[in-house]
Protein backbone atom coordinates (compact mmCIF):
# COMPACT_ATOMS: atom_id res chain seq x y z
CA UNK A 1 0.00 0.00 0.00
CA UNK A 2 2.91 2.34 0.49
CA UNK A 3 3.81 4.78 -2.22
CA UNK A 4 6.17 3.60 -4.94
CA UNK A 5 9.75 4.63 -4.25
CA UNK A 6 10.95 7.19 -6.78
CA UNK A 7 14.41 6.77 -8.18
CA UNK A 8 15.88 10.04 -9.33
CA UNK A 9 17.22 10.01 -12.90
CA UNK A 10 20.04 12.14 -14.13
CA UNK A 11 17.60 14.23 -16.18
CA UNK A 12 15.38 14.94 -13.20
CA UNK A 13 15.19 18.42 -11.86
CA UNK A 14 14.90 18.97 -8.14
CA UNK A 15 13.46 22.31 -7.15
CA UNK A 16 12.71 23.86 -3.81
CA UNK A 17 9.39 25.60 -3.37
CA UNK A 18 9.45 27.68 -0.24
CA UNK A 19 9.92 28.20 2.64
CA UNK A 20 9.21 31.70 1.36
CA UNK A 21 6.89 31.28 -1.58
CA UNK A 22 3.57 33.00 -2.29
CA UNK A 23 1.74 29.81 -3.26
CA UNK A 24 2.50 27.94 -0.04
CA UNK A 25 0.60 30.53 2.06
CA UNK A 26 3.11 30.30 4.84
CA UNK A 27 6.49 28.87 5.55
CA UNK A 28 6.16 25.44 4.02
CA UNK A 29 9.15 23.97 2.21
CA UNK A 30 8.52 21.47 -0.58
CA UNK A 31 11.28 19.62 -2.38
CA UNK A 32 9.87 18.64 -5.74
CA UNK A 33 11.40 16.10 -8.11
CA UNK A 34 10.43 16.98 -11.66
CA UNK A 35 10.71 15.13 -14.91
CA UNK A 36 10.17 17.85 -17.46
CA UNK A 37 7.01 19.47 -16.20
CA UNK A 38 5.65 16.36 -14.52
CA UNK A 39 5.89 15.99 -10.77
CA UNK A 40 7.52 12.71 -9.73
CA UNK A 41 7.63 13.29 -6.02
CA UNK A 42 6.86 15.98 -3.46
CA UNK A 43 8.62 15.92 -0.14
CA UNK A 44 7.43 18.39 2.50
CA UNK A 45 9.86 19.78 5.04
CA UNK A 46 8.07 21.20 8.04
CA UNK A 47 8.99 23.00 11.20
CA UNK A 48 9.68 26.55 10.05
CA UNK A 49 6.94 27.78 12.34
CA UNK A 50 7.06 24.99 14.89
CA UNK A 51 6.60 26.41 18.40
CA UNK A 52 6.04 23.11 20.19
CA UNK A 53 2.67 24.20 21.49
CA UNK A 54 2.11 20.73 22.92
CA UNK A 55 5.19 21.01 25.11
CA UNK A 56 4.33 24.57 26.09
CA UNK A 57 0.86 23.47 27.19
CA UNK A 58 2.37 21.00 29.64
CA UNK A 59 3.45 23.92 31.80
CA UNK A 60 0.32 26.03 31.37
CA UNK A 61 -2.85 25.71 33.42
CA UNK A 62 -6.18 24.61 31.99
CA UNK A 63 -7.25 28.23 31.63
CA UNK A 64 -4.00 29.39 30.07
CA UNK A 65 -3.33 26.70 27.48
CA UNK A 66 -6.37 27.63 25.41
CA UNK A 67 -4.73 30.90 24.40
CA UNK A 68 -1.90 29.14 22.62
CA UNK A 69 -4.34 27.24 20.42
CA UNK A 70 -5.58 30.42 18.74
CA UNK A 71 -2.15 30.47 17.17
CA UNK A 72 -2.43 27.03 15.60
CA UNK A 73 -5.00 27.37 12.88
CA UNK A 74 -5.28 31.12 13.04
CA UNK A 75 -8.20 31.19 10.60
CA UNK A 76 -10.28 28.92 12.83
CA UNK A 77 -9.17 30.26 16.18
CA UNK A 78 -12.67 30.22 17.66
CA UNK A 79 -13.10 26.59 16.75
CA UNK A 80 -9.70 25.63 18.18
CA UNK A 81 -10.57 27.36 21.46
CA UNK A 82 -13.94 25.66 21.37
CA UNK A 83 -12.41 22.19 21.15
CA UNK A 84 -10.03 22.82 24.04
CA UNK A 85 -12.78 24.32 26.19
CA UNK A 86 -14.98 21.30 25.47
CA UNK A 87 -12.21 18.91 26.46
CA UNK A 88 -11.68 20.69 29.79
CA UNK A 89 -15.45 20.80 30.38
CA UNK A 90 -15.60 17.04 29.86
CA UNK A 91 -13.06 16.61 32.63
CA UNK A 92 -14.78 19.06 34.97
CA UNK A 93 -18.23 17.76 34.01
CA UNK A 94 -19.52 21.28 33.61
CA UNK A 95 -22.75 21.90 31.78
CA UNK A 96 -22.49 24.84 29.40
CA UNK A 97 -25.51 27.21 29.59
CA UNK A 98 -27.74 27.21 26.49
CA UNK A 99 -26.93 30.83 25.70
CA UNK A 100 -23.21 30.10 25.62
CA UNK A 101 -23.79 27.04 23.42
CA UNK A 102 -25.64 29.08 20.83
CA UNK A 103 -23.08 31.89 20.91
CA UNK A 104 -20.33 29.33 20.43
CA UNK A 105 -21.99 27.78 17.40
CA UNK A 106 -22.67 31.23 15.92
CA UNK A 107 -19.03 32.19 16.35
CA UNK A 108 -17.85 28.87 14.90
CA UNK A 109 -19.95 29.29 11.80
CA UNK A 110 -18.93 32.92 11.29
CA UNK A 111 -15.32 31.81 11.61
CA UNK A 112 -15.90 29.07 9.06
CA UNK A 113 -17.38 31.63 6.69
CA UNK A 114 -14.42 33.97 7.12
CA UNK A 115 -11.96 31.14 6.67
CA UNK A 116 -13.64 29.86 3.50
CA UNK A 117 -13.80 33.38 2.11
CA UNK A 118 -10.08 33.81 2.57
CA UNK A 119 -9.49 30.36 1.03
CA UNK A 120 -11.65 31.28 -1.95
CA UNK A 121 -9.76 34.49 -2.59
CA UNK A 122 -6.38 32.84 -2.15
CA UNK A 123 -7.22 29.89 -4.39
CA UNK A 124 -8.43 32.17 -7.16
CA UNK A 125 -5.23 34.16 -6.81
CA UNK A 126 -3.15 30.98 -7.00
CA UNK A 127 -4.72 29.97 -10.30
CA UNK A 128 -4.32 33.42 -11.78
CA UNK A 129 -7.34 35.60 -10.94
CA UNK A 130 -6.37 38.49 -8.73
CA UNK A 131 -9.69 40.31 -8.25
CA UNK A 132 -11.43 37.68 -6.07
CA UNK A 133 -8.81 38.17 -3.39
CA UNK A 134 -9.97 41.74 -2.86
CA UNK A 135 -13.64 40.76 -2.97
CA UNK A 136 -13.11 38.04 -0.40
CA UNK A 137 -11.27 40.38 1.90
CA UNK A 138 -14.05 42.94 1.67
CA UNK A 139 -16.57 40.43 3.01
CA UNK A 140 -14.16 38.93 5.50
CA UNK A 141 -13.55 42.38 6.91
CA UNK A 142 -17.21 42.58 7.95
CA UNK A 143 -16.89 39.37 9.97
CA UNK A 144 -13.65 40.57 11.51
CA UNK A 145 -15.40 43.77 12.59
CA UNK A 146 -18.19 41.76 14.20
CA UNK A 147 -15.59 39.67 16.03
CA UNK A 148 -13.68 42.73 17.12
CA UNK A 149 -16.74 44.25 18.76
CA UNK A 150 -17.58 41.16 20.77
CA UNK A 151 -14.22 39.50 21.38
CA UNK A 152 -11.89 42.47 21.30
CA UNK A 153 -9.57 40.95 18.71
CA UNK A 154 -9.76 40.22 15.03
CA UNK A 155 -7.73 37.05 14.63
CA UNK A 156 -6.70 35.39 17.88
CA UNK A 157 -10.01 35.57 19.67
CA UNK A 158 -9.52 33.53 22.87
CA UNK A 159 -13.22 34.06 23.44
CA UNK A 160 -14.24 30.55 24.45
CA UNK A 161 -13.27 29.60 27.98
CA UNK A 162 -14.07 26.49 30.03
CA UNK A 163 -17.72 26.84 31.03
CA UNK A 164 -18.90 29.09 28.25
CA UNK A 165 -17.69 32.26 26.59
CA UNK A 166 -15.59 35.03 28.09
CA UNK A 167 -18.08 37.90 27.76
CA UNK A 168 -21.61 38.43 26.57
CA UNK A 169 -22.19 39.43 22.96
CA UNK A 170 -22.05 43.09 22.03
CA UNK A 171 -25.47 44.81 21.76
CA UNK A 172 -24.78 45.45 18.08
CA UNK A 173 -23.94 41.81 17.37
CA UNK A 174 -27.29 40.65 16.01
CA UNK A 175 -27.85 43.74 13.90
CA UNK A 176 -24.43 43.53 12.32
CA UNK A 177 -24.71 39.83 11.60
CA UNK A 178 -28.01 40.52 9.85
CA UNK A 179 -26.34 43.24 7.82
CA UNK A 180 -23.54 40.88 6.90
CA UNK A 181 -25.91 38.10 5.87
CA UNK A 182 -27.94 40.42 3.67
CA UNK A 183 -24.73 41.66 2.06
CA UNK A 184 -23.03 38.30 1.59
CA UNK A 185 -26.14 36.59 0.19
CA UNK A 186 -25.92 38.84 -2.83
CA UNK A 187 -22.18 38.54 -3.07
CA UNK A 188 -21.92 34.76 -3.02
CA UNK A 189 -23.79 34.59 -6.31
CA UNK A 190 -21.22 36.99 -7.63
CA UNK A 191 -18.52 34.59 -6.44
CA UNK A 192 -20.17 31.83 -8.46
CA UNK A 193 -20.44 33.95 -11.57
CA UNK A 194 -16.88 35.10 -11.30
CA UNK A 195 -15.06 31.87 -10.50
CA UNK A 196 -17.27 28.77 -10.28
CA UNK A 197 -18.76 29.19 -13.75
CA UNK A 198 -15.52 30.46 -15.18
CA UNK A 199 -14.28 28.12 -17.91
CA UNK A 200 -10.62 28.90 -17.26
CA UNK A 201 -11.02 28.07 -13.58
CA UNK A 202 -12.89 24.87 -14.39
CA UNK A 203 -10.15 23.80 -16.79
CA UNK A 204 -7.58 24.42 -14.10
CA UNK A 205 -9.39 22.35 -11.46
CA UNK A 206 -11.53 19.63 -13.08
CA UNK A 207 -9.81 16.25 -13.13
CA UNK A 208 -6.77 17.66 -11.33
CA UNK A 209 -5.38 16.24 -8.10
CA UNK A 210 -7.65 13.23 -7.89
CA UNK A 211 -7.76 11.21 -4.70
CA UNK A 212 -10.05 8.23 -4.21
CA UNK A 213 -12.29 7.70 -1.20
CA UNK A 214 -10.18 4.78 0.07
CA UNK A 215 -6.95 6.75 -0.20
CA UNK A 216 -8.47 9.79 1.47
CA UNK A 217 -9.49 7.62 4.43
CA UNK A 218 -6.14 5.87 4.54
CA UNK A 219 -4.31 9.20 4.62
CA UNK A 220 -6.51 10.28 7.51
CA UNK A 221 -7.90 13.22 5.55
CA UNK A 222 -10.83 15.10 6.99
CA UNK A 223 -12.94 18.16 6.42
CA UNK A 224 -13.94 19.57 3.03
CA UNK A 225 -10.86 18.02 1.41
CA UNK A 226 -12.05 14.52 2.30
CA UNK A 227 -15.72 15.26 1.65
CA UNK A 228 -14.75 16.18 -1.91
CA UNK A 229 -13.81 12.51 -2.30
CA UNK A 230 -17.09 11.27 -0.87
CA UNK A 231 -15.93 10.52 2.67
CA UNK A 232 -18.56 11.06 5.33
CA UNK A 233 -16.58 12.86 7.99
CA UNK A 234 -18.43 15.94 9.22
CA UNK A 235 -17.99 15.87 12.99
CA UNK A 236 -20.93 18.24 13.36
CA UNK A 237 -23.15 15.44 11.99
CA UNK A 238 -21.36 12.30 13.16
CA UNK A 239 -20.64 13.35 16.74
CA UNK A 240 -22.82 16.42 17.31
CA UNK A 241 -21.70 18.84 19.98
CA UNK A 242 -23.40 21.93 21.46
CA UNK A 243 -26.62 22.60 19.53
CA UNK A 244 -25.64 21.10 16.18
CA UNK A 245 -28.05 18.18 16.60
CA UNK A 246 -30.99 20.59 16.79
CA UNK A 247 -30.11 22.43 13.59
CA UNK A 248 -31.30 21.82 10.09
CA UNK A 249 -28.37 21.11 7.83
CA UNK A 250 -27.10 18.35 5.60
CA UNK A 251 -23.56 17.08 5.33
CA UNK A 252 -22.14 18.24 2.02
CA UNK A 253 -20.47 15.47 0.07
CA UNK A 254 -19.13 15.54 -3.47
CA UNK A 255 -17.92 12.42 -5.22
CA UNK A 256 -15.55 13.90 -7.79
CA UNK A 257 -12.38 13.64 -5.70
CA UNK A 258 -10.65 16.33 -7.78
CA UNK A 259 -9.87 19.96 -7.09
CA UNK A 260 -13.22 21.13 -8.40
CA UNK A 261 -15.12 18.78 -6.07
CA UNK A 262 -13.22 20.12 -3.06
CA UNK A 263 -13.91 23.62 -4.30
CA UNK A 264 -17.65 22.93 -4.57
CA UNK A 265 -17.80 21.47 -1.05
CA UNK A 266 -16.43 24.69 0.41
CA UNK A 267 -18.67 26.90 -1.72
CA UNK A 268 -21.71 24.95 -0.55
CA UNK A 269 -20.46 25.04 3.02
CA UNK A 270 -20.45 28.81 2.92
CA UNK A 271 -24.13 28.80 2.01
CA UNK A 272 -24.76 26.18 4.67
CA UNK A 273 -22.97 28.20 7.34
CA UNK A 274 -25.08 31.21 6.44
CA UNK A 275 -28.22 29.13 6.88
CA UNK A 276 -27.01 27.88 10.28
CA UNK A 277 -26.29 31.45 11.40
CA UNK A 278 -29.74 32.48 10.18
CA UNK A 279 -31.40 29.73 12.18
CA UNK A 280 -29.70 30.85 15.38
CA UNK A 281 -29.18 34.58 15.23
CA UNK A 282 -32.70 35.51 16.33
CA UNK A 283 -33.00 32.60 18.74
CA UNK A 284 -30.21 33.23 21.22
CA UNK A 285 -31.70 32.11 24.54
CA UNK A 286 -31.51 34.39 27.56
CA UNK A 287 -29.43 33.43 30.54
CA UNK A 288 -25.83 33.11 31.63
CA UNK A 289 -23.04 33.17 29.12
CA UNK A 290 -20.72 31.23 31.40
CA UNK A 291 -21.17 28.42 33.87
CA UNK A 292 -19.74 28.89 37.32
CA UNK A 293 -16.33 27.29 37.58
CA UNK A 294 -13.61 27.39 40.20
CA UNK A 295 -10.80 29.87 39.82
CA UNK A 296 -8.20 27.12 39.66
CA UNK A 297 -9.28 24.27 37.43
CA UNK A 298 -8.21 20.74 38.27
CA UNK A 299 -9.00 17.85 36.01
CA UNK A 300 -9.39 14.38 37.53
CA UNK A 301 -6.84 11.72 36.62
CA UNK A 302 -7.69 10.23 33.26
CA UNK A 303 -7.83 10.79 29.54
CA UNK A 304 -10.11 13.16 27.70
CA UNK A 305 -10.67 13.50 24.00
CA UNK A 306 -12.81 16.03 22.22
CA UNK A 307 -13.24 16.66 18.52
CA UNK A 308 -14.75 19.45 16.47
CA UNK A 309 -15.09 20.31 12.81
CA UNK A 310 -12.85 23.26 11.99
CA UNK A 311 -12.85 24.97 8.62
CA UNK A 312 -10.12 22.53 7.56
CA UNK A 313 -11.36 19.31 9.09
CA UNK A 314 -11.34 17.33 12.25
CA UNK A 315 -9.45 18.84 15.16
CA UNK A 316 -8.93 16.54 18.12
CA UNK A 317 -7.69 17.53 21.55
CA UNK A 318 -6.36 14.66 23.62
CA UNK A 319 -5.57 15.52 27.23
CA UNK A 320 -3.91 13.12 29.63
CA UNK A 321 -4.35 14.38 33.16
CA UNK A 322 -2.56 13.25 36.29
CA UNK A 323 -4.96 15.19 38.49
CA UNK A 324 -3.04 18.45 38.65
CA UNK A 325 -3.69 21.95 37.41
CA UNK A 326 -1.67 21.43 34.23
CA UNK A 327 -2.06 18.71 31.60
CA UNK A 328 0.45 15.88 31.81
CA UNK A 329 0.41 15.46 28.06
CA UNK A 330 -1.65 17.15 25.43
CA UNK A 331 -1.93 16.23 21.78
CA UNK A 332 -3.56 18.26 19.07
CA UNK A 333 -4.70 16.15 16.19
CA UNK A 334 -4.59 18.82 13.54
CA UNK A 335 -6.47 18.43 10.28
CA UNK A 336 -3.79 20.08 8.14
CA UNK A 337 -1.11 17.59 9.13
CA UNK A 338 -3.00 14.61 7.74
CA UNK A 339 -4.22 16.50 4.70
CA UNK A 340 -0.67 17.53 3.86
CA UNK A 341 0.53 13.93 4.04
CA UNK A 342 -1.71 13.17 1.05
CA UNK A 343 -0.11 15.92 -1.06
CA UNK A 344 2.64 13.67 -2.42
CA UNK A 345 0.10 11.05 -3.51
CA UNK A 346 -2.18 13.63 -5.15
CA UNK A 347 0.50 15.47 -7.10
CA UNK A 348 2.35 12.50 -8.58
CA UNK A 349 2.05 12.53 -12.36
CA UNK A 350 0.50 16.01 -12.37
CA UNK A 351 2.01 19.11 -13.90
CA UNK A 352 3.97 21.52 -11.74
CA UNK A 353 1.50 24.31 -12.49
CA UNK A 354 -1.38 22.22 -11.22
CA UNK A 355 0.35 21.59 -7.94
CA UNK A 356 -0.56 25.11 -6.91
CA UNK A 357 -4.23 24.40 -7.52
CA UNK A 358 -4.01 21.13 -5.56
CA UNK A 359 -2.38 22.86 -2.62
CA UNK A 360 -4.97 25.62 -2.82
CA UNK A 361 -7.88 23.20 -2.59
CA UNK A 362 -6.29 21.37 0.33
CA UNK A 363 -6.50 24.69 2.20
CA UNK A 364 -3.31 24.25 4.18
CA UNK A 365 -2.58 26.56 7.08
CA UNK A 366 1.03 26.03 8.05
CA UNK A 367 0.92 26.94 11.78
CA UNK A 368 -1.81 24.32 12.08
CA UNK A 369 0.49 21.70 10.56
CA UNK A 370 3.60 22.61 12.53
CA UNK A 371 1.89 23.49 15.84
CA UNK B 1 -19.83 -3.42 17.22
CA UNK B 2 -20.33 -2.22 20.72
CA UNK B 3 -17.57 -1.83 23.24
CA UNK B 4 -18.30 -5.20 24.89
CA UNK B 5 -18.46 -7.08 21.59
CA UNK B 6 -15.13 -5.62 20.53
CA UNK B 7 -13.64 -6.60 23.85
CA UNK B 8 -14.74 -10.23 23.49
CA UNK B 9 -13.49 -10.43 19.91
CA UNK B 10 -10.08 -9.01 20.74
CA UNK B 11 -9.67 -11.26 23.78
CA UNK B 12 -10.33 -14.25 21.52
CA UNK B 13 -7.66 -13.18 19.07
CA UNK B 14 -5.13 -11.79 21.55
CA UNK B 15 -5.53 -13.32 25.00
CA UNK B 16 -2.65 -11.21 26.37
CA UNK B 17 -4.43 -7.91 25.66
CA UNK B 18 -5.39 -5.86 28.67
CA UNK B 19 -8.32 -3.47 28.94
CA UNK B 20 -8.66 -0.19 30.75
CA UNK B 21 -11.93 0.62 32.41
CA UNK B 22 -13.39 3.93 33.41
CA UNK B 23 -12.40 7.37 32.22
CA UNK B 24 -13.99 9.73 29.81
CA UNK B 25 -13.01 7.96 26.61
CA UNK B 26 -14.62 4.70 27.69
CA UNK B 27 -17.74 6.62 28.65
CA UNK B 28 -17.94 7.63 25.00
CA UNK B 29 -17.97 3.95 24.08
CA UNK B 30 -14.31 3.73 23.18
CA UNK B 31 -12.46 0.56 24.04
CA UNK B 32 -9.01 1.12 25.55
CA UNK B 33 -6.69 -1.78 24.80
CA UNK B 34 -3.22 -2.38 26.23
CA UNK B 35 -1.00 -4.56 24.09
CA UNK B 36 2.68 -5.53 23.98
CA UNK B 37 4.73 -3.86 21.29
CA UNK B 38 5.40 -7.20 19.58
CA UNK B 39 1.68 -7.93 19.20
CA UNK B 40 0.84 -4.54 17.69
CA UNK B 41 1.52 -5.36 14.04
CA UNK B 42 -0.56 -8.59 13.93
CA UNK B 43 -3.35 -6.81 15.79
CA UNK B 44 -3.23 -3.85 13.42
CA UNK B 45 -3.50 -6.14 10.40
CA UNK B 46 -6.52 -7.88 11.90
CA UNK B 47 -8.18 -4.59 12.81
CA UNK B 48 -7.86 -3.29 9.29
CA UNK B 49 -8.67 -6.45 7.34
CA UNK B 50 -11.42 -8.24 9.28
CA UNK B 51 -14.74 -7.04 7.89
CA UNK B 52 -16.38 -7.01 11.32
CA UNK B 53 -13.67 -4.61 12.60
CA UNK B 54 -12.91 -2.58 9.49
CA UNK B 55 -10.88 0.04 11.33
CA UNK B 56 -9.79 2.05 8.31
CA UNK B 57 -9.42 5.54 9.77
CA UNK B 58 -6.40 6.14 11.98
CA UNK B 59 -7.13 9.60 13.30
CA UNK B 60 -4.66 10.16 16.09
CA UNK B 61 -1.19 8.75 16.66
CA UNK B 62 0.89 9.96 19.52
CA UNK B 63 3.55 9.05 22.03
CA UNK B 64 3.47 9.67 25.75
CA UNK B 65 6.43 9.84 28.12
CA UNK B 66 5.51 8.28 31.46
CA UNK B 67 9.03 8.86 32.89
CA UNK B 68 9.45 5.13 33.66
CA UNK B 69 8.47 4.04 30.18
CA UNK B 70 7.13 5.44 26.92
CA UNK B 71 3.88 4.48 25.29
CA UNK B 72 2.35 4.79 21.86
CA UNK B 73 -1.35 5.59 21.56
CA UNK B 74 -3.32 4.88 18.40
CA UNK B 75 -6.90 6.08 17.95
CA UNK B 76 -8.79 4.15 15.30
CA UNK B 77 -12.28 4.37 13.98
CA UNK B 78 -14.29 2.64 11.29
CA UNK B 79 -15.97 4.69 8.60
CA UNK B 80 -18.57 1.94 8.12
CA UNK B 81 -19.36 0.63 11.60
CA UNK B 82 -18.51 3.89 13.40
CA UNK B 83 -16.90 2.19 16.38
CA UNK B 84 -13.75 3.56 17.92
CA UNK B 85 -10.85 1.83 19.61
CA UNK B 86 -7.78 3.13 21.42
CA UNK B 87 -4.66 0.95 21.33
CA UNK B 88 -1.84 1.60 23.75
CA UNK B 89 1.50 -0.05 23.81
CA UNK B 90 4.21 0.24 26.47
CA UNK B 91 7.75 0.73 25.22
CA UNK B 92 11.11 0.51 26.92
CA UNK B 93 12.36 4.03 27.58
CA UNK B 94 16.01 3.30 26.73
CA UNK B 95 15.34 1.41 23.54
CA UNK B 96 11.81 2.17 22.33
CA UNK B 97 10.96 0.08 19.28
CA UNK B 98 7.65 -0.76 17.64
CA UNK B 99 6.63 -1.99 14.21
CA UNK B 100 5.54 0.66 11.74
CA UNK B 101 2.00 0.51 10.39
CA UNK B 102 2.61 2.92 7.52
CA UNK B 103 1.76 0.19 5.00
CA UNK B 104 -1.64 -0.36 6.62
CA UNK B 105 -2.70 3.24 7.20
CA UNK B 106 -0.74 5.70 5.10
CA UNK B 107 -1.32 8.54 7.52
CA UNK B 108 0.91 6.66 9.97
CA UNK B 109 3.98 7.48 7.89
CA UNK B 110 3.93 11.19 8.84
CA UNK B 111 2.63 10.66 12.33
CA UNK B 112 5.30 8.08 13.11
CA UNK B 113 7.97 10.42 11.87
CA UNK B 114 6.68 13.01 14.32
CA UNK B 115 6.74 10.51 17.19
CA UNK B 116 10.22 9.43 16.12
CA UNK B 117 11.72 12.88 16.39
CA UNK B 118 9.74 14.07 19.39
CA UNK B 119 10.06 10.93 21.54
CA UNK B 120 12.86 8.98 19.88
CA UNK B 121 10.66 5.97 19.23
CA UNK B 122 12.07 3.76 16.47
CA UNK B 123 9.54 2.43 14.01
CA UNK B 124 10.79 -0.78 12.50
CA UNK B 125 10.33 -1.18 8.73
CA UNK B 126 9.18 2.40 8.31
CA UNK B 127 9.64 3.46 4.66
CA UNK B 128 11.35 6.76 5.41
CA UNK B 129 12.21 7.42 9.03
CA UNK B 130 13.83 10.86 9.10
CA UNK B 131 13.37 14.14 10.91
CA UNK B 132 10.31 15.97 9.62
CA UNK B 133 9.69 18.98 11.84
CA UNK B 134 13.03 19.44 13.64
CA UNK B 135 16.00 20.79 11.71
CA UNK B 136 19.19 18.84 11.03
CA UNK B 137 21.36 18.13 14.05
CA UNK B 138 18.46 17.24 16.34
CA UNK B 139 18.84 13.48 15.91
CA UNK B 140 18.90 11.85 19.31
CA UNK B 141 17.45 14.84 21.17
CA UNK B 142 13.81 14.29 21.89
CA UNK B 143 12.11 17.52 22.92
CA UNK B 144 8.78 16.04 23.99
CA UNK B 145 10.38 13.78 26.57
CA UNK B 146 9.86 14.94 30.13
CA UNK B 147 13.55 15.11 30.96
CA UNK B 148 14.46 17.26 27.94
CA UNK B 149 16.30 20.39 28.97
CA UNK B 150 16.84 23.36 26.72
CA UNK B 151 18.76 26.08 28.56
CA UNK B 152 17.74 28.77 26.06
CA UNK B 153 14.03 28.44 25.43
CA UNK B 154 12.72 26.40 28.35
CA UNK B 155 9.28 27.41 29.49
CA UNK B 156 8.63 26.76 33.12
CA UNK B 157 6.08 28.20 35.48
Amino acid sequence: MTEEVVITDQDDLIINVGPQHPSTHGVLHLVITLNGETVKKVEPHLGYIHRSIEKMCESLTYRQFIYTTSRMDYLSSHINNHCCAMCVEKGLQVEVPPRAQVIRVLMDELTRLASHQLWWGALAMDVGALTPFFLAFREREMINDIMEETCGTRLTMNYMVPGGVMADIHPNFQRRVHEFLAHFKRKIDEYDELITDNIIFQNRTKGIGFISKEDAISYGMSGPSARGSGVQCDIRKLYPYEVYDKLQFKEIIESGGDCFARYMVRMKEMKQSMSIVEQLIDNIPEGDFQAKTKNVLKLPKGEFYSRVETARGELGVYIISEGGTTPYRIKFRSPGYSNLSALDHMTRGQKIGDMVAIMGTLDLVIPDIDR
Amino acid sequence: MTREELKIKITELFPTAGFEEGGDTSAAGWLNVQIEATAWLPLAEQLKQKPEFHFDYLFCVTGVDWKTHLSMVYHLTSTIHRHTIVIKSKLDRNNPEIESVAHIWRTAEFNEREAYEMFGIKFLHHPDLRLLILPEGWEGKNPMRKDFEDPVNMIRL
